[in-house]
């Protein structure tokens, strides 16, 4: 397979980028933040992505869905990137919409997909517990307790946790933290007993929460898959999610990088444009060479995701981590070549670099990933 | 897709029936590359089997028409074949500059006769093939190079001195720059033409370098008398055939580190540092910096795919080699120190049968030369802050 979009992807992109680039420029996250808007996104235009078929991308068919794959995915996730627009797309169309399909029994199925593909159901993956992620270590507890389950602990970093209609918990039901058996994910209701949610605000003005579950009671029919067995769908979920944010890292850095070119082109020192510096030159180069390899290797990735998931793990460790690595070299050569200007908060280059930081750390970040490949490989 | 399911297969069976086991180890000298030529020997009876069923079926060069003596195939085909030799290590049947860098040349701007002389000695290994580009006072400056051709009826007298001419001393025939006039412009003065080494008044003198080898020479051309009709292209254009055929250079040095099917560099730095109880190499720092690069190594590799796809998809930058080429020996100088730090002392070691000569110091510092040759890092920066990103004054 050509490691390019095909037309009809092209096509998903430059739709994307119309409905995204005339609706929700970064003027719209700046609005957004300085308003303290109480949902943190847009439900308007989250329903004309839902008209548009995006929000259903991943569901089936036979849900309501566009049963599209990966690279679909990432396309519509690059030109979030661009623009930087708060969108429930990650939580709500990726990871919860890939874990309820791959997990998901008939009538979790029928129940939950249609409402994820017609825009009217936001839901939220509860997983990282501690400063760093490691889906391993999660130690919020679900005991058994009758027909079901009591679940105590603690969740962060919750992408749109107070907003979500839907919890998806990644809770331990055996063993010890660390170990890859006992994990089971659940399905449950924000809005019940013991469930407490706070929004927190984040450097990037994008959603998340913590979330803390006090002998939350959930019974074995909110259970999503097997009992101890989370750890095998969660991964391909994990794996689907971090292509799509190194996807978004991607748009990010190209954006980042186009408005620098352009100011190195435009501001002038010394009588001259800064562009004609060789120091600045070899840097821009050097930076524009970093985004098309890692451009390659994401796609790569999730050309793998769509034709071979089980063995997609290497390719996106190899993605996730070169995309944190060179969005984070993308936002600080940005800020640094324009200057003073790039400290304002009135450019919006800052924004990038905001950003950038929470995708660095959503899903693994790059060291994460370096090591996770260093481990496949044996050393 | 059905068709090239069964081209793969087909492909894949033909590869395993047909490649020596001994083809498919990752090569360890410098004896086991074979380069072709009047004067090539085989090192090997696998290496002679493998190459001359290769060349029998074409696939020297996949990719190049079979009137010429090559496969035939198109790019997806080629692709496959490539991918096919790499899943079971199959070593190259034959490292050619006729192959890698003038073929492409020839095939774009070569006259019917000059494809018909040259490549199909070329797809058959019989003429080895070396490169007049570098002078001593024309190095990242090539245009200003100043070997003189001089027209004489229906022959160019050649006169001037080359350097960095790799392995022109084994070399049957040499593709040159020479400067045809004077008087323009220093682009524009200048011809690419062909010769055969054997010609009165070409001498050579291998330069030896930090690794203790002589892989390059100074060349001399004293009078050397060319017929006119090897000029390739059109007579004081030769710059767009040398640009033309430097993209080509700098696709093949940006994919000199590419190892396929040997061992990861990780498990080369356990055998001599060793594992602690995880697994997990016994030096954090360098497990750190061998993952990382494992990171970009894969990276690259998917890029060189895709410059592969745009370039037959007809999306292709031409000036994209430059970027390939500047990290890929980056990439390779990163490898080679991180090997030589995996062997620390083991490392050091110059003259021994243990270390096979001192194999992997003088790779290292072969290494240093990647980032010089076709073009150095700097001019591959200028060259994509100018032509890609259109920056002022670049």
């Amino acid at each position: 397979m050509p490691l390019l979009l095909t037309e009809e992807q092209s096509m998903l992109r430059d739709s994307a980028r119309g409905l995204i680039s005339d609706h929700a420029p970064v003027a719209h996250l700046r609005k957004l933040r300085d308003s303290r808007d109480e949902t943190g996104f847009s439900r308007e235009l989250w329903a004309t992505f839902a008209e548009m078929g995006f929000a259903g991308l991943l569901v089936p068919e036979e849900h309501g869905g566009s049963g599209l794959g990966a690279v679909e995915a990432g396309v519509v996730m690059e030109e979030i990137g661009r623009t930087l627009m708060p969108s429930p797309f990650l939580a709500t169309s990726v990871l919860s919409a890939a874990a309820l399909t791959r997990a998901g029994s008939a009538a979790q199925k029928s129940e939950h997909l249609p409402k994820i593909a017609s825009g009217k159901l936001l839901a939220a993956l509860a997983l990282d517990e501690g400063a760093k992620h490691r889906p391993l270590h999660t130690s919020l507890q679900a005991v058994r307790s009758g027909n079901g389950f009591r679940l105590n602990g603690a969740k962060a970093m919750v992408v749109d946790g107070h907003v979500a209609d839907l919890l998806l918990v990644v809770a331990r039901s055996a063993g010890a933290p660390g170990e890859r058996n006992g994990l089971t994910l659940f399905l449950v209701d924000p809005k019940a007993k013991g469930v407490a949610i706070e929004r927190t605000i984040m450097v990037d003005a994008h959603n998340a929460a913590r979330i803390s579950f006090d002998n939350v009671e959930v019974t074995a029919d909110h259970v999503l898959g097997e009992v101890d067995g989370g750890a095998a769908v969660l991964g391909g979920v994990l794996d689907l999610g971090r292509g799509a944010v190194a996807s978004e890292m991607v748009g990010l850095s190209e954006e980042v990088f186009g408005r620098t070119v352009a100011y190195l082109k435009e501001r002038k020192q010394f009588g001259k444009a800064i562009g004609e510096f060789q120091a600045l030159q070899h840097r821009a180069a050097h930076l524009y060479i970093e985004i098309e390899i890692t451009r390659a290797a994401v796609l790569k990735a999730l050309q793998a995701l769509d034709s071979d998931p089980a063995g997609a793990t290497a390719a996106v460790a190899v993605a996730k981590a070169r995309a944190g690595a060179t969005a984070t070299r993308a936002v600080q050569e940005g800020v640094q070549m324009h200057g003073g200007m790039g400290m304002t908060d009135q450019f919006d280059i800052g924004f990038f670099m905001k950003r950038a930081r929470v995708c660095e750390e959503l899903l693994g970040d790059a060291n994460y990933h370096a090591a996770q490949l260093a481990a496949m490989r044996g050393y | 897709m059905a068709d090239l399911d069964t081209f793969r297969r087909e492909t894949r069976a033909w590869l395993e029936a047909n490649c020596p086991p001994e083809m498919r180890r990752p090569m360890t000298s410098d004896e086991d590359t074979f380069w072709g030529g009047r004067n090539a020997k085989f090192s090997s009876e696998p290496q002679r089997i493998w190459f001359e069923r290769m060349r029998d079926k074409g696939w020297t060069v996949p990719h190049w028409p079979t009137e010429y003596g090559g496969g035939g195939l198109d790019g997806e085909e080629a692709k496959i074949v490539r991918q096919e030799m790499a899943a079971i290590g199959a070593r190259a049947p034959i490292t050619s500059f006729g192959i890698s860098m003038l073929g492409p040349a020839l095939l774009k701007y070569g006259t019917e006769a000059q494809k018909r002389e040259h490549l199909p000695k070329i797809t058959a290994g019989l003429i080895r093939w070396c490169q007049g580009y570098s002078e001593p006072n024309a190095g990242s400056d090539l245009a200003s190079l100043q070997t003189r051709a001089e027209s004489d009826g229906d022959d160019y007298i050649i006169n001037g001195q080359k350097i960095w001419t790799s392995y022109a001393n084994y070399a049957d025939w040499i593709f040159c720059l020479v400067r045809t006039d004077p008087a323009a412009k220093k682009h524009d003065g200048i011809s690419f033409i062909l010769f055969d080494m054997t010609s009165k008044g070409v001498s050579t003198k291998p330069i030896l370098l930090i690794s203790g080898r002589s892989p390059f020479c100074e060349t001399f051309f004293d009078n050397v008398r060319v017929p006119k009709a090897n000029v390739v292209g059109t007579v004081n254009r030769g710059w767009d055939v040398a640009k033309y055929l430097l993209q080509h250079e700098r696709a093949m040095i940006s994919g000199m580190g590419e190892r396929g099917g040997s061992r990861p560099l990780g498990q080369v730095a356990a055998d001599s540092i060793g594992s602690d109880a995880q697994g997990r190499l016994d030096d954090a720092l360098l497990r750190a910096d061998i993952a990382t690069f494992d990171v970009d190594e894969a990276a690259l590799a998917a890029a060189a795919e895709r410059m592969v796809d745009l370039a037959k998809a007809g999306q292709g930058h031409p000036a994209f080699s430059s970027a390939m080429k500047y990290y890929g020996t980056e990439l390779n100088k990163r490898r080679h120190e991180l090997l030589m730090s995996s062997g620390g002392i083991d490392a050091l070691e110059w003259e021994s049968e243990r270390s096979h000569e001192g194999a992997r110091p003088r790779a290292w510092l072969r290494t240093k030369a990647n980032s010089i040759e076709g073009g150095t890092s700097e001019v591959m920066l200028g060259i994509v802050a100018k032509r890609i990103l259109d920056l002022p004054g670049a």
